[in-house]
């Protein structure tokens, strides 16, 4: 056998890399297995017809770490952001409402709307860009240790505190309750027009098996949020999100990182406690000094860990874990760039997100039919069409959309996710689209339905969850992925996880890759 | 709602005390005759029949069977024979006890457990990932003890079974008429013994049949009084009186873990893993605060306590279970659980957690006794356990 890595990280997606390429730069011996054959994750973009790539599962950046950026010297390995401006144009009855950068600008859109609410809008955007400070705070720092926390977190959180204290009284105050509070209810303190809530409301909801109204709701807004950026903002990546993840295994591999597709795990090895080997489907196995998995924590801990070796508390905490897959993706072959009708100022206007969600009764009556166990009659949609950013995508002339759907949950009350239900789906999202867009029905040259069972299948995702776990507020921070075990380290010495699966959880962040990789050398400096 | 045992129709007329007492939810007696003083030397000296069915009882199956309830308990489960039978405590991932009982292998796949507690949750939440399905036969099993020096001979004139080599902690199947049952060489008594494993619906035909093959060796139906003196005298703890179960301490100095119980034996932390083994690995590592001991109080020292008043000794009549502090000194230096007269032994003795350094035999400590509602402190002397260990136990 030879020599042990000193880490093996189990999933080439933005997070493994992201951990692997910190640890081979603080000196260690690291190797990325990926299941599949291309790196990335669920940052891929891929063919899915002759000529026509897509980003197959995450069309946007979350708020990627401009720190992770920066030390990983990114830009030098191809990953080039984009943000669009408009980010968001949301369709409404024949009209459109775009949601650009600069507040005022977006003020002056919501006008024809509602003139009281574009009055208010920009004192949203400071409410909110008061609590999306504190989240973005919160996101940068790793869980306290509970229910003993040491010196050093008892100082970050003090921190946290102090930086939330010094925005005033009442902007503490403002951000303590909308914490909690469901998208609906916020938005209805603020707001008249129902386009405007919906769109605010859309651009939170994704991932979420949770309708506007659902408690907490509010949270998933800010989540999504960087630090200083208006409601809605959508960052993109020229090329699709794949290239995050090149550009994250070309700086891994520049540090020494050796990276291999095709490597499928089958178990994590455990002696005495402790992650001593990978085990691969082929039966090779790569010994290591410890293991990083970014699969789901239930993925990790049921399946490759086993629940044999496992505390049964422990086992109990990370079934209890909630992941109800809540979306789908519907890829579009487009003959032509799909014309809006509601929308003026020609193509520039949708190079954000395009979306679907005209108001709160609309997205809760979609959400309604997932909570029965159904798939979203008129389902909310938030579409990207990415060759309008990179037209090399495809061929010259065509088009590409990519679309979230929502909501087609995981767990289906009757029937399973079977091909005639799949292109049910499908015919249902390009119906709904075609009412905005006439003809886009026509322009379609081929479609991809990728059903939650089809993310858990391809991506190993257990539910299809996006975020390895909603992200709900009782599954976030020193409760991610379980209460205890917040800190990447787990009850199996030397294992660790490095995915969305735990803090800050979902989205293009690479923080969580970060946060775990920062959490091995401080375990190595200790002992 | 109490509930009643199998036997209920026959240990009601038997019952002329109406001593009851509740055992995990069902009713039982006590005591049959107004004093427990026969029923006890029945066990002692001929043979008792003991209704112990309110004891929770599981039935594993299936290919993981023994590896689901070795990743429980703190004995090596998979190195039990077919046929064998262990008896071993369990713990929470912090090792410490959460209860006790036995595991009968009857098959290569296929294991009773039984237990004090509830325990159907507990080995759900353990079987994740395994093949081994868990059925609560606690209802549907009836179970009775025949324990003392005649038992052998009682059971082979009333069974077919092959008792003489049936050895101790073995279990062997049996048939009597029509009723299939298990045997296993087991008790609560520490003496020669048995107890029988069978279906419910036969319970009154088999307890009927015990008692006339029984008669000509004295077989006496005995109650939880009688059986509370033996066990003490052989040293076996009882949950709830001489450990509180991990799950109902309501602070963390209530817990026991087994090496404190005196069942360090029991504890394999070179097996697999298994629930609490990281902690008592943790724990073996460095010399145990508490050690259950055997105390023997001194029986002048006690007259004279008593002539102190005025009396000759008194002493409760039945074993008393509640905490009694013991002494080093002016330091308390631990507490009893346990203790009664032993009418066989002629000795006063007691179970007590006894706190390092003063857990060698022999040390010389003192325990709290009331005389005449004065509260004074007879010296005792620490004792290894059991008080009574007869070879006919394992002969």
């Amino acid at each position: 056998m030879s020599a042990p890595f000193d880490a093996i990280v189990i999933g080439a997606g933005h997070n493994g890399l992201t951990a692997a390429a910190y640890l081979a730069r603080a000196g260690l011996s690291v190797v990325v297995v990926e299941q599949r054959d291309v790196i990335g994750g669920a940052t891929v973009t891929e063919e899915f017809h002759p000529g026509f790539r897509v980003d197959t599962f995450a069309h946007r950046m979350g708020p990627f770490s401009p720190r992770v950026f920066e030390d990983l010297r990114l830009r030098t390995y191809g990953l080039e952001m984009v943000w669009p401006d408009p980010a968001r144009v949301a369709m409404a009855d024949g009209r459109a409402l775009s949601l650009f950068r600069d507040p005022s600008q977006t003020a002056e859109a919501i006008r024809p709307f509602s003139s009281g609410d574009a009055a208010r809008w920009p004192a949203f955007c400071r409410t909110v860009a008061d609590a999306a400070r504190l989240v973005d705070a919160v996101r940068q720092s790793q869980p306290p240790r509970l229910p003993d926390p040491g010196l050093r977190d008892l100082l970050r959180l003090a921190a946290i505190g102090l930086g939330l204290r010094r925005r005033g009284k009442r902007a503490m105050a403002e951000t303590l309750r909308l914490l909690p509070m469901s998208l609906a209810d916020l938005l209805d303190d603020w707001f008249e027009s129902d386009v405007l809530k919906g769109a605010v409301a859309g651009a939170g909801l994704p991932g979420l098996m949770q309708g506007p109204r659902g408690a907490g709701t509010a949270y998933a807004l800010l989540h999504h949020l960087a630090a200083g950026e208006a409601p809605g903002g959508v960052t993109l990546v020229r090329g699709g999100t794949g290239r995050a993840a090149e550009a994250l295994a070309g700086a891994a591999r520049a540090a020494g990182v050796e990276i291999r597709t095709s490597a499928p795990v089958e178990r994590i090895g455990v002696r005495s406690d402790a992650a001593v080997e990978v085990v691969l489907a082929g039966g090779e196995v790569i010994p290591a000094r410890r293991i990083l998995s970014s699969a789901d924590p239930k993925r990790t801990f049921l399946t490759l860990v086993g629940p044999e070796a496992l505390d049964p508390a422990f086992v109990r905490q990370v079934r209890h874990i909630r992941m109800r897959g809540a979306c789908a993706k519907v890829h579009l072959a487009l003959g032509e760039l799909p014309r809006f009708p509601g929308i003026g100022g020609g193509d520039a206007e949708l190079r954000g997100a395009v979306m679907v969600a005209p108001g709160l009764d609309y997205l809760e009556r979609a959400f309604d039919d997932a909570k029965y166990g159904g798939v979203s009659e008129r389902p909310f949609l938030e579409a990207v069409i990415p060759t309008l950013t990179d037209p090399s995508l495809a061929p010259p002339g065509r088009h590409v959309m990519s679309i979230l759907v929502q909501y087609a949950p995981y767990h289906l009350k009757a029937g399973a996710w079977e091909a005639a239900r799949r292109e049910a789906l499908g015919d249902a999202v390009v119906a709904v689209l075609a009412e905005y867009a006439p003809n886009l029905p026509a322009a379609v040259l081929h479609r991809q339905v990728l059903t939650p069972l089809d993310l858990e299948q391809r991506l190993g995702l257990t539910e299809g969850n996006i975020f390895q776990g909603e992200m709900a507020l009782d599954q976030l921070f020193f409760m991610r992925p379980v209460p205890g075990w917040a800190r990447y380290g787990t009850p199996v010495r030397g294992l660790y996880l490095c995915g969305a699966g735990a803090h800050p959880g979902g989205g293009v962040t690479a923080l969580p890759g970060y946060h775990a990789a920062r959490a091995v050398l401080r375990d190595m400096s200790a002992s | 709602m109490l509930r009643t045992t199998p036997f209920h129709s026959r240990t009601a007329l038997l019952c002329q005390a109406q001593n009851w007492r509740r055992w995990a939810g069902c009713v039982v007696a006590s005591s049959y005759e107004l004093s427990h003083d026969r029923e006890y030397w029945a066990i002692r000296s001929a043979a008792a029949l003991l209704d112990v069915s309110p004891l929770y009882k599981y039935l594993v199956r299936g290919p993981d069977a023994a590896r689901l309830l070795d990743r429980i308990v703190t004995r090596d489960i998979r190195r039990c024979a077919v046929g064998q039978v262990m008896y071993t405590p369990w713990c929470d991932e912090a090792g410490k006890v959460l209860d006790d009982g036995t595991i009968t292998r009857l098959d290569e796949d296929l294991l009773r457990l039984t237990a004090a507690e509830p325990n159907l949750r507990w080995l759900h939440e353990n079987s994740a990932g395994l093949d081994a399905t868990i059925d609560d036969v606690s209802d549907s099993t009836a179970a009775l003890a025949v324990q003392g020096p005649a038992s052998r001979a009682i059971l082979r004139d009333a069974l077919e079974a092959d008792l003489d080599s049936l050895r101790f902690f073995r279990a062997t199947r049996a048939q009597v008429r029509d009723i299939p049952l298990t045997i296993t060489r087991t008790g609560y008594t520490g003496d020669l013994g048995y107890e029988l494993w069978f279906d419910g619906r036969h319970a009154e035909r088999m307890w009927d049949h015990l008692i006339a093959a029984g008669q000509p060796y004295g077989l006496t139906p005995a109650g939880m009084l009688a059986l509370d003196i033996a066990r003490i005298e052989a040293g076996l703890i009882l949950i709830d009186v001489d450990y509180v179960p991990a799950r109902k301490a309501l602070i963390l100095a209530r817990t026991s873990s087994p090496f404190e119980l005196g069942l360090g034996w029991t504890v394999r932390l070179d097996k697999g893993y298994f629930v609490g083994q990281r902690a008592l690995r943790a724990e073996q590592a460095r010399p145990p605060t508490w050690q259950l001991r055997g105390l023997e109080i001194e029986w002048d020292a006690l007259e004279r306590l008593y002539a102190e008043a005025g009396l000759p000794v008194e002493l409760p009549a039945a074993a008393w279970r509640t905490s009694v502090p013991v002494y080093a000194g002016d330091e308390q230096v631990g507490y009893a659980t346990s203790g009664c007269w032993s009418p066989l032994l002629k000795q006063y003795i007691a179970l007590a957690h006894v706190r390092a350094p003063h857990t060698a035999p022999g040390t010389s400590l003192a325990m709290e006794v009331t005389v005449e509602h004065r509260r004074r402190r007879a010296p005792a002397r620490v004792r290894e356990l059991p008080f009574f260990n007869p070879e006919r136990k394992r002969a």
